[in-house]
Parts: C-alpha cells; structure tokens; sequence
C-alpha cells in the first residue's frame, strides 16, 4: 500500500475528529475545570452551593420523576406501535410517516403546542367546558396543582418523543427474520408467548439503543417543562440554565452539568450491563 | 401419525395464481417431495399445509381432522426451515424443548425427549452451546431434533439441506433417511433438488406452474414422465427429445424401427441420456460429437443429432476431440413418447 492511501481514511477523519475535540472536548474540560475552581483555585463551593440550594433536591426529584415514568411509557408505547405497524398488510409507509410527525418538531414547539391545549383558556379546558364537566377555565399547570402539571408535563414528553424509540425498535424488529416467529407459532406458541420468549429477547440490541439515548435525553429534559412550567416544575438542566443566565453563576452552573454528565453516564453503564447480550446469542 | 388430505387448494396473489387446485393425498407415515423449479407453488403449498399462508380455496385435512380454520400454532404440526429458524437466544437443549415446553410437557419428559432426539442426529454434547456457536451443519441438526422431539404426526421440511455445501448435504441426506424412517412421521419434503427428492422420497409431486403435474414413485417418474416438463427436469442431465416422424405405427430412429403408440404424425422420442448405446456412424442416429466430459464414474459426451443437442452418458471411458462423427441406437423399451403440441405423453 502506498504512503497516501495509508493515511488517507485518517486525513479523512480528522475534521470530524478535530470539529469534536474542539466543540465538545474542550468545553467538557473546561466546564469540569469551572465547576471545580474559584478564581484559579480549586473548591468544592460550587457544589455546596448547588446542593444546598432550596430547588436543587425538587429538581434531581422531579427529573428522575420524569425519566422514570416517561421512559418506560415511552418504550412500551414504543413497542405496541412497532409491532402493530408489522402487522399491518398495506399502507405502512404511510403510518411510519404520521407516527413520526413529532421527530420534526422542535422540543420548545412541542412545550408550546401542549401549553396551548392545556392552559387557562386553551382548547381542553374548552372542550370540557362544552361538554359540562367544568365551569369555566381552570388552571392545570400552577404550583399549586403538582399532579396535573406532572400529567401535563409527561404527555407532551411522550408525545414529542416516543418516535425515536418507536423508529429504533421499528428498524429492530425489521431485522429478525419472520421464520423465527413462524417457527414459534409451528411449536404451538401463542401470540403473547412468541413476543415474550422469541421477538422481545432478539430485540434487546434495539432496546438497549433507545433505552440509553432516551435516558440520556430525558435526563436532559429542559424545554418543554420550561414551556409548560417555566420554574413551576425545576428540572436539573433547568436550573443549571438559571444559574447560568439569571444568577450569573457560572460555577454552580458547571457543576449542575457536570452532574448531569455523570448522571447520564451511570445510567448508561447500567443498561449496557443489564442488557448485554452476548454475541453468540445473537442472530 | 397422520394421513393428509390436500384438497383442491388454490391460491391467489392478487391477480397470480399461485397454486391452482392442487390435490394431494399421502398415506400415513409416507414421505412426499414435493419438486419443482422455483416459482412453482411448492413452498406456498407447504405453507398453506402448517397455516402460514391462508389458501383462497379448498381444504386441508390432517388425520381426518378438518385444519382449514385452525391456526397454526393449534394443528400440532412440526416444520424445519430453509434458513432452520434455530433460536439464537436460546441454548440447543431449549431450542429442542421448545415444542414440548408449548405443550407444557413435564420436565422429566423434556429431558428424555430431548436427549433421544439429540441422540438421533449425534447432536448430544452440544446441548449448552448457544446456535452461534455452531456450523451450519449442525444448525440443522438442531432444527431437525426440535422438531423430532414433539413426535410430531406429520412433519413439514422447506429445502432444509439447500443451505449446506454439497459433501455435508450429501451426508445429511442420508442421515434424514435413516431417522426419518426410525420417527415413521408422515412427511412432506420441498426441494428443487431432483437428486435429494428420488433419494429421499416414497413418492415425488412434481410440481409447475402451481399444479402438480405428476405424482408417482421415484423410479415412475424417472421411467416414465407424464410430460415433457418432468422428463427434462427430473434427471441429470435432462431427457431428450428426438422429433420423429411415425407411419404406419412405426418410428424410426437411427435406421431402428421403434413400434410408436400412435399410427402416424409427428411425436417426441424421449431418450434418457444412459439410454442410448454408441455405435459405428452408419448404424444409428448420425451424430458429432461437440464435448466429450470425462466425469470419472461414467462420461457425458454432448452430441449434435440432426440439428438438435443431445446428451449421452455412456460407463465407457472416451476421449475424442470434438468433431468426431458416431452413431447412437436408443434402447427401444426405454423410449417414452410425447405429444409435440401438449408435450403430454402419449401411450400406455
């Protein structure tokens, strides 16, 4: 092989290699170096700040709140649309399409359309007052009404993020050979039974991939509860955002995302070892 | 143990009919092939035997019981597929149990079960293992013993050697012969495989254009092909077939009088190419040779014989250059006779 060839899948890599390390190396570095230091000298402040802050324990509560129930919603959501949409003899293109509509939408949109339908005068409240349930507005989504601002909150979270999930177990499921299944149902397996022990187990790498990206991103949730709840309902990257903007803080600031890095990280190691396939158990 | 009923399937994909009243019955415990190119319905069929496709028309009946509006998984059938369909997830020993753990069969008897038809086909010491770890051989195997260890009363094979090179399907064979005769399962058996059907089979269906469009014992369908189709499929290489002339009840080929079933008119003289005996040039079918292919049990010498291809296997080892001119005398009892417009045979 000549010297050019040798080196050119590497020359070919280097501006994505260099665009990473200089748009999202460096200022991890450097966040972790800010959230760390004080003037130069290196402090745990920062974190004290952070966690003795009166909403830094509602917003680590109300953000795993949200991962805990809107993920697995999401993915069990995820999993009847797939497998009905395999069912479905004619028109499935069309189906994927519509059903992957919120993909398009921005997270802050999506916040926006949801607080639009649920607020004071918005169109459930309208849609209730005219079929005499209630009597006027009413508020869901104050202070003073955590559970309906909680529902609101989770249904515009699926809503706008079920079809990443959805199109990961869709492409999944497309992979395992139908025999597999035809094979099942010969043995004499029900339905149910050819889910639970056959497609479900031969699934795992796909679930495993939309389990991590949807966590990581819910841990990141900011925009639609900021949307729908403003600081109603604190979130952590919510708050690294006030402390960022409003506060001026930019140390505590780094620590709540250094938090949320590491928060993102353990959840990652923990699918990756509860999942883990091994590779002669694949297809 | 069971007798299955095919009863004037037919299918339709959309405006194609794939299979077009289709009638078949096999005895309990016989072993059927079904053959035929690809595109001919064999498969549909069998999948239209263990309800994976629904027909548009007509019955299936298992041991006299009607299957048409029973699903799949409640016809107690067992099948093995092309690809063998073995569970990765699953180690060989619950691949095995699979069917017996459906039936919620108690563990003392998955455990015999499955260790006898592990033991059918040599596959006992790899009962831990995960299918990814092995060969493509024994990927089959496995699929067999899975569908063995239910004792099934009628077994379903889609093309299960297809996938394997040809010394280890040669072997399987075999193999399938000997425990599929043990297991006395009523079988049906799909391939394109002329060889794996004659060897393996009791009776073949010859399949075309979704008919079946002969069923007979191996050697039947070999000696006497019902058509055209089945003479230049079933055998290699292929039938030919001499257009003569017959008058007065007589066909002459390479100056031999054959006696031809019919009085007078054109008819096709089907010849198996171990059917014909070389000759001096004069004394038979003029013929020059275009390749002589020495094979090592038998030469294939390919000939041009009044402006047709025609292909003989003679025990002979020979080694002429191309353009030698022979004659050939076909073995008159052997000749088969078929109608050059229907290409059906004609006669007895």
């Amino acid at each position: 092989m000549s010297g050019r060839s040798r080196f050119l899948p590497y020359l070919l890599l280097a501006p994505s290699v260099l665009f990473l390390a200089a748009l999202f190396v460096v200022p991890l570095v450097e966040t972790i170096a800010i959230s760390f230091s004080d003037n130069g000298a290196p402090t745990l402040d920062h974190y004290r700040r952070m966690a003795g802050d009166l909403n830094f324990w509602p917003a680590v509560k109300n953000t795993f709140l949200l991962v805990v129930t809107v993920v697995p919603l999401q993915v069990a959501i995820a999993l009847g649309m797939a497998s009905m949409l395999q069912k479905l003899p004619r028109g499935r293109d069309l189906v994927l399409w519509i059903w992957t509509i919120p993909l398009g939408v921005s997270d802050l949109a999506a916040g926006l359309v949801w607080l639009a339908l649920l607020q004071e005068r918005g169109y459930l409240n309208s849609a209730l007052a005219a079929l005499g349930l209630i009597d006027g507005p009413t508020q869901w989504l104050t202070y003073e009404t955590p559970g309906t601002l909680f529902v609101g909150i989770l249904l515009a979270e699926v809503w706008r993020a079920t079809a990443i999930v959805f199109i990961i177990l869709v492409a999944g499921l497309q992979l395992i050979p139908k025999e597999y299944r035809e094979a099942a149902e010969i043995f004499g397996a029900s339905p149910w039974t050819t889910f639970r022990r056959i497609t479900l187990p031969l699934l795992k790498p796909s679930l495993q991939t939309a389990l991590i990206l949807r966590t990581v991103l819910a841990f990141e949730v900011f925009a639609v509860v900021y949307a729908i709840a403003g600081r109603n309902f604190p979130v952590l990257v919510g708050e690294a955002y006030v402390w960022q903007r409003d506060n001026q803080a930019y140390g505590v600031a780094a620590a709540y995302a250094v938090l949320i890095v590491v928060i993102s990280l353990a959840a990652t190691v923990v699918y990756l070892r509860v999942l883990r396939s091994r590779t002669e158990e694949r297809s | 143990m069971a007798q299955i009923l095919i009863d004037k399937v037919r299918k339709d994909f959309g405006a194609v009919r794939a299979l077009d009243e289709v009638t078949l019955d096999i005895a309990d415990g016989e072993f059927v092939a079904l053959l035929g190119p690809s595109g001919c319905g064999k498969t549909t069929l069998l999948r239209i035997v263990a309800g994976l496709e629904t027909q548009t028309a007509g019955r299936i009946v298992i041991g006299g019981r009607d299957l048409t509006e029973v699903p799949t998984r409640a016809r107690g059938l067992a099948m093995v597929f092309q690809n063998y369909a073995v569970f990765p997830h699953m180690t060989v020993f619950e691949n095995i149990a699979f069917g017996l753990r459906m039936q919620k069969a108690d563990p003392t008897r998955i455990d015999a079960q499955v260790r006898k038809a592990a033991g059918l086909l040599h596959i006992e010491d790899y009962l831990d293992r995960h299918p990814g770890n092995l060969s493509g051989g024994q990927r089959q195997r496995v699929a067999v013993a899975r569908a063995l260890a239910v004792e099934p009363p009628v077994l379903l094979m889609d093309e299960p050697l297809s996938n394997l090179d040809a010394l280890l399907r040669l072997e399987m064979r075999a193999e399938l012969k000997t425990v599929l005769e043990q297991a006395g399962t009523t079988t049906i058996y799909v391939t394109h495989d002329q060889t794996e059907a004659m060897g393996l089979a009791d009776r073949i269906a010859v399949m075309h254009g979704g008919r079946i469009v002969q069923i007979d014992t191996p050697t039947e369908v070999y000696r006497h092909p019902r058509t055209k189709f089945v003479g230049g499929f079933v055998g290699s290489p292929p039938m030919n077939f001499l257009p003569v002339e017959v008058t007065g009840g007589e066909a002459r080929l390479g100056g031999l009088p054959v006696p031809a079933p019919v009085t007078s008119g054109a008819l096709l003289a089907g010849v198996r190419p171990e059917d014909f005996a070389i000759v001096a040039p004069d004394q038979g079918l003029a013929a020059e040779v275009l390749v002589v292919e020495p094979l090592g049990s038998h030469t294939l010498v390919t000939v041009r014989c009044d402006g047709a291809t025609v292909r003989v296997v003679t025990p002979e080892i020979i080694d002429w250059p191309a353009g030698r001119r022979i004659g050939l005398k076909p073995d008159a009892g052997r000749v088969v006779w078929m109608d050059p417009q229907s290409e059906q045979a004609v006669g007895p």
